[in-house]
């Protein structure tokens, strides 16, 4: 047991794989790589040693002397690499059962409020229907969080499943402006949708790829103060499909805008103006299309609205 | 009057969807475990099992393999209603011959419902 303990020890891809981090994050790898260091550092101190000290014994000390402080180091350096690691591992994993755990109560939640608003159990009062609504709508944002949460917990776990299938982009976005109509008319947002004409499909996946627009869409909507409107372009540029969200939006602050892609950061002017949202929601989107093989970026200006786009390779 | 068996542990899913399935005429038959259900699906020759996946004793994907393996129940439409939703699972559960494979975060009650009658043929 313990001789098969040092082989899977030794199989450092496989470790590697098990923090789903890359090489030269990973504490295994880092190792050998110091382990390489050391023979090689240990080999020059011999060479520079023999040459200018005269008595071979102390050669050999100082030699012996190298090795150890390196071998010490390293040791040192890899142990806290491998518990951030490990630390990490876990955090990924436990966001993955806790959200996996609160997905039950919370379906009991959704479909018993469901059957009360429904009116099979009696007549609701007005008076009481506006509290449902209340439970209905909290009940709604704690299980968009969690399967926010979930995404994200499947991302940094390398577990994000790709269905990889030929779809047309312009497709997907009409059906999610059809989707969000009720809330931009809500929000006195008029959403605008000019595609190019017969656009090439692209292989991607397409419910990721939904839940990229849904994000970016929703956000250009909610930012929007008062009245306003969001254009969206789809166009083929070379070999890429260009895709782009403008909105006359309260915009990002400068200061805030190398953050925005950051798990959980919120622009403090976003969390003036509004309450909800996660935080989640453009890490997610990078992190889809990094993941499909394209680029995402976005230009804003306070006052002036935000300009997110991303593009995809079309094969 | 068609027989709906629902194979489900949590017991308040149990009273909402006997609740409205009732209402739809249907007679709702509850198991709040794989061994029950199984048990249930050969005793009962339900028209339809609504199967949930992670269950007590015989987890769903055993229960949906038995009844498709037995001679008696095997034409008996199943509906997979659960929380998991990697590819894996779902295709394991259409591999294994479940009619739907609905995930309960997406889905509202009365699609629930719309999915029954159209696995029901109505």
């Amino acid at each position: 047991m313990k001789i098969k303990e040092i082989f899977s020890q030794l199989n450092i891809i496989a470790q590697c794989k098990k923090y789903s981090l890359s090489l030269w994050q990973c504490p295994q790898f880092l190792f050998l790589i110091m382990g390489i260091f050391i023979i090689g550092s240990t080999l020059t101190t011999y060479a520079v040693g023999i040459r200018y000290v005269e008595d071979p014994q102390i050669v050999a000390l100082i030699v012996i002397l190298a090795a150890i402080v390196l071998f010490i180091i390293s040791v040192i350096i890899t142990r806290s690499f491998e518990r951030l690691a490990e630390a990490n591992r876990m955090k990924s994993e436990f966001v993955s059962v806790v959200s996996h755990q609160l997905r039950s109560p919370l379906s009991n939640l959704k479909w018993a409020i469901e059957l009360l608003m429904s009116g099979r159990l009696g007549k609701i009062e007005e008076k009481q229907l506006e509290y449902f609504k209340i439970l209905k709508e909290n009940s709604n944002r704690m299980k968009e969080l969690v399967s926010d949460l979930l995404t994200v917990s499947r991302i940094e776990m390398a577990r994000l499943p790709l269905k990889i299938e030929k779809c047309s982009l312009e497709e997907i976005i009409r059906q999610l402006i059809k989707e969000f109509e009720p809330f931009a008319k809500s929000s006195n947002v008029k959403i605008k949708f000019k595609p190019q004409k017969n656009l090439p499909k692209i292989s991607v996946d397409a419910s990721q790829i939904k839940l990229v627009i849904e994000n970016l869409l929703d956000n250009s909507i909610r930012y929007v103060k008062e009245a306003g409107e969001v254009e969206i372009d789809l166009v083929k540029q070379d070999k890429n499909l260009y895709f782009k969200i403008k909105d006359s939006g309260v915009g990002i602050p400068k200061e805030d805008q190398k953050y925005i892609f950051q798990k959980f950061f919120r622009s403090e002017n976003v969390m003036r103006n509004q309450t909800q949202g996660t935080g989640l929601g453009l890490y997610i989107a990078r992190a889809i299309i990094g993941k499909l093989g394209g680029k995402i970026g976005f230009k804003s200006q306070v006052g002036a609205g935000s300009t997110f786009w991303f593009t995809f390779p079309i094969t | 009057m068609k027989k709906i068996l629902f194979i489900e542990d949590e017991s308040a899913l149990q009273k909402t969807f006997g609740e409205i399935l009732s209402q739809e005429g249907y007679e709702v038959i509850s198991a709040l475990d794989g061994e029950i259900g199984l048990r249930l699906a050969k005793e009962k020759k339900p028209d339809l099992v609504l199967l949930d996946l992670i269950l007590p004793k015989v987890n769903g994907f055993d229960v949906l393999k038995k009844i498709k393996e037995d001679e008696e129940t095997k034409n008996i439409p199943v509906i997979v209603l659960t929380n998991l939703e990697e590819m894996k699972d779902i295709n394991k559960v259409i591999e294994l011959g479940a009619t739907t494979y609905l995930v309960k975060a997406s889905y509202s009650l009365v699609e629930v419902v719309e999915k029954i009658k159209k696995a029901l043929g109505e």
